[in-house]
């Protein structure tokens, strides 16, 4: 049986939980691979969760927001960017390929970006293979 | 709590919506092994009467404690059953729901994987609510004063509506006056009525209202805020024309040299530099096109300033922003007509006297270019003509929709036609769709007025002429397919009927409303059936043909909704907002102002006499930054508690 990657996908509750709604409501086809988790805003995405969940399964772990400049919560989508940028350090010092981790924006209005987003990933992580954990 | 959690699990069939894809039993079958779960079942809709009732009943009978129910997207029910848990004595936060239509049967083809994801998304909401905790929903007062956007006849609509309740409406229009589309077109069918005498009264009443504060040639800029308080910024566009000064007189666009073609003539006429954009316009203030002002081009002329008794033309004018606070807001951008050049073999702007229904409305108008004489480019009489349909609808190379209204004025031309000119008419049409009250015997009655039927899409417009009869016509070509043979009807002026497509910018529109559009591009609408007006963002309404293709009743109808929907929030006046703010343990807090700085909304003060970082409940709008950043880990956020999220992940990860 091929590997089947599991990947957590945090969505803010604004844009991209919605985006990857209008996606169901337009009835588009995306692997099954990707399990969402609401969060009010990506700034509220802990590091912490993002290794969590890599630790307790997950191949691979989606951020999406609001586009920068549309944040609901003003510029809290800047916060996100600072803190994945060094949490990338960390996943390298980890040993844990930083393309596992993506940081990306879908709109209300992009669900075809969103399934574009987990087709990428989802072929990506294929490709890495499962990650090791020792 | 006290007491040890109790769950209990619903799976939604929704028809078969989920349960087609989904294995609704085996789901259940898996929930009712997970951990503190005491009851499971399936129901074919739970949010319908009957499905509430058995969760009352079991939280009831069975002493649950928490809810879980697996349905559709938490932006369709959540409330609902928020509401179903309080009345069954719950804290409504005791709730939480698995995404398994939107997120998971929607969108999976296989029947298998669907079931395992769909397990994985009870399994996350079971672990999650777990964890739950009562809070109590907040509300704060809702702001009365309306924002319209676009000021053709659903924004007119709208805006007199909330405004007669006398209520603050802002209505903000790009163009420099207000009339939409509406105000261009000559009669209105079935009941044949002009469509200025109908609109310009309201036009009036717009202009004059004491509550409505109307902004054109003025644009959204910016937009912050939520349900019940949104801050708007707008920007007015400089018109050059001093608005307090100016009389309206007209006589700096009749002695203005210099013209351009007119947009309200479709681009069949001409209008000034300086220009009203028609004789009814409101406001009756002109504005300078900066692209055909010999002033803007070469610094030269000034011929309007001179003329201007009041001295109203003001050169050195600049853009304005406006900021304004509204509570709720109705999008009534309208639609565009599309090019049809595109269709090579239609000839349009290749061939003279090839049309769209647009340019049409104009040349049939008698405010139009022509007085409402319909010619040819030549100045002369069309001996016959040709009305094309479902140019780019219902086709699946442009748009795959139906745009509803173009059999009905097809009607309505070949009917003014055989009134002023006495032409032949040929109507080329793939299906006649006469659907609302009146339509079906408007088109009886123009069958009955002469008019050629032919029922089959058009191949070519040409004029190649084959015979002595073609010379000089344009020839439509077509397949008659109730003879199932070919036509070639040769006519002197074709009018195509383009497809109605949502407007040019209206993916920037709804990125700046942080709304959703449909597949066809048009707005989309929170429910297609039983919300057609409001969207997926609280507080923003949508009406008239931005949410899609529509007649101009269905526009006022759609309008009328909105604004009650509107007024019933500012009669309520205040609005429930999430109970998911941030909270700070003073115990475990270090002193260290991270969080007083990041926050974006001023929120985190710091008390200088207990040397601790303090939550003003108010401001807080949880967006959780704070709490991802607090090294001493002394934040959280209520609803989203470290504990909670990290309960869903292990259990999104079976």
């Amino acid at each position: 049986m091929s590997f089947e990657p599991k990947i957590v996908a945090f969505l803010c509750d604004w844009c991209s939980y919605r985006g990857a709604d209008l996606a169901g409501t337009s009835r588009m086809k995306y692997p099954p691979n990707v399990r969402p988790i609401r969060v009010m805003c990506s700034s509220r995405v802990e590091p912490t969760f993002i290794l969590k969940a890599l630790q307790a399964g997950a191949d691979g772990v989606l951020v999406l927001g609001c586009h920068p400049g549309d944040c609901h919560y003003t510029d809290a989508n800047y916060k996100t960017i600072r803190r994945m940028a060094i949490l990338e350090k960390l996943l390298e010092q980890l040993g844990i390929e930083k393309e596992r981790v993506r940081l990306d924006w879908v709109s209300a209005s992009e669900g075809n970006k969103f399934v574009s987003i987990v087709n990428d990933i989802t072929a990506k992580l294929k490709e890495l293979g499962p990650l090791a954990r020792s | 709590m006290g007491s040890e959690p109790r769950i209990g699990v619903y799976i939604c069939h929704c028809g078969s919506n989920i349960a087609g894809t989904v294995d609704v039993k085996e789901v259940a079958e898996f929930a009712r092994g997970l951990d503190a779960v005491v009851m499971t079942r399936d129901y074919i809709f739970i949010c319908s009467d009957p499905g509430q009732e058995i969760i009352r009943n079991d939280v009831r009978d069975f002493g649950l404690n928490r809810v879980v129910v697996a349905a559709c997207s938490p932006q369709m029910h959540e409330l609902t059953f928020r509401r179903v848990c309080q009345e069954a004595g719950l804290n409504p936060y005791l709730f939480e729901m698995a995404n398994i239509r939107e997120h998971c049967s929607w969108v999976t083809k296989d029947k298998e994987k669907a079931t395992e994801k769909a397990k994985a998304l009870v399994s996350a909401a079971v672990k999650r609510v777990y964890y739950h905790q009562p809070l109590v929903a907040r509300e704060v007062p809702f702001n009365p004063n309306t924002l319209i956007v676009g000021g053709g006849i659903s924004g007119i609509q709208a805006g007199l509506e909330i405004a007669d309740s006398e209520h603050k409406v802002y209505l903000v229009e790009r163009t420099p006056s207000i009339g939409g589309h509406m105000i261009q077109f000559d009669k209105t069918f079935p009941t044949l009525d002009c469509s200025a005498c109908i609109l310009t009264p309201k036009m009036t009443q717009v202009g004059s209202h004491p509550h409505i504060e109307l902004m054109t040639y003025s644009e959204v800029e910016e937009i912050s805020g939520f349900i019940g308080n949104f801050k708007i910024k707008i920007r007015k566009k400089a018109r050059y024309v001093d608005e307090d000064k100016c009389n309206g007189c007209g006589l700096c666009q009749e002695k203005c040299p210099w013209e351009a073609d007119s947009e309200f003539d479709a681009g069949m006429g001409k209008r000034k530099a300086i220009y009203i954009p028609f004789e009814q316009a409101v406001p009756n203030i002109p504005v300078i096109d900066r692209e055909h002002c010999a002033y803007f081009l070469k610094g030269t002329c000034l011929a309007c300033e001179k003329v201007c008794e009041t001295k109203a033309i003001d050169f050195e004018q600049e853009d304005k922003l406006v900021e304004v606070e509204v509570g709720s807001i109705i999008l009534a951008t309208g639609f565009n007509l599309w090019d049809p050049t595109p269709i090579y073999q239609y000839g349009y702007k290749r061939l003279d006297n090839v049309i769209t229904s647009l340019e049409f409305e104009r040349l049939v108008n008698s405010s139009g270019p022509t007085g409402g004489n319909i010619v040819l480019k030549d100045g002369s009489t069309p001996q016959s003509m040709a009305i094309v349909h479902c140019v780019g609808s219902r086709d699946k190379n442009y748009h795959e929709y139906c745009s509803r209204v173009c059999c009905m004025y097809a009607l309505k031309y070949a009917h003014l036609i055989k009134e002023k000119t006495n032409a032949e008419v040929y109507q080329f049409y793939i299906d006649m769709r006469c659907f609302g009250k009146g339509y079906e015997e408007f088109y009886e009655r123009v069958s009955g007025e002469g008019v050629n039927f032919i029922r089959g899409k058009v191949g070519e417009i040409t004029d190649r002429a084959i015979n002595e009869e073609e010379k000089g016509k344009l020839v439509v070509v077509a397949e008659d397919t109730l003879l199932g043979s070919m036509i070639r009807a040769p006519v002197d002026m074709v009018i195509l009927c383009p497809a109605m497509e949502p407007q040019p910018d209206a993916e920037a529109v709804t990125q700046l409303f942080n709304i959703s559009r449909s597949a066809d591009g048009f707005f989309l609408e929170k429910h297609p059936k039983l919300d057609p007006v409001a969207t997926t963002t609280d507080g923003i309404f949508i009406a008239g043909c931005c949410q899609g293709a529509k007649d101009i009743p269905d526009s006022v109808a759609q309008a009328s909704a909105a604004a009650a929907r509107v007024l019933a929030m500012i009669s309520k006046g205040r609005v429930e907002i999430e109970a998911a703010t941030a909270v700070i343990d003073e115990e475990l807090c270090s002193g260290c102002q991270i969080c007083n700085l990041l926050c974006p909304y001023s929120a985190i003060s710091f008390d200088e006499k207990k040397k601790v970082s303090k939550v003003n409940d108010a401001l807080c709008k949880g967006c959780g930054a704070c709490v991802a950043a607090c090294p001493s880990e002394a934040i959280s956020s209520k609803h989203f508690t470290t504990e909670q999220i990290l309960a869903e992940i292990e259990g999104i990860l079976i």
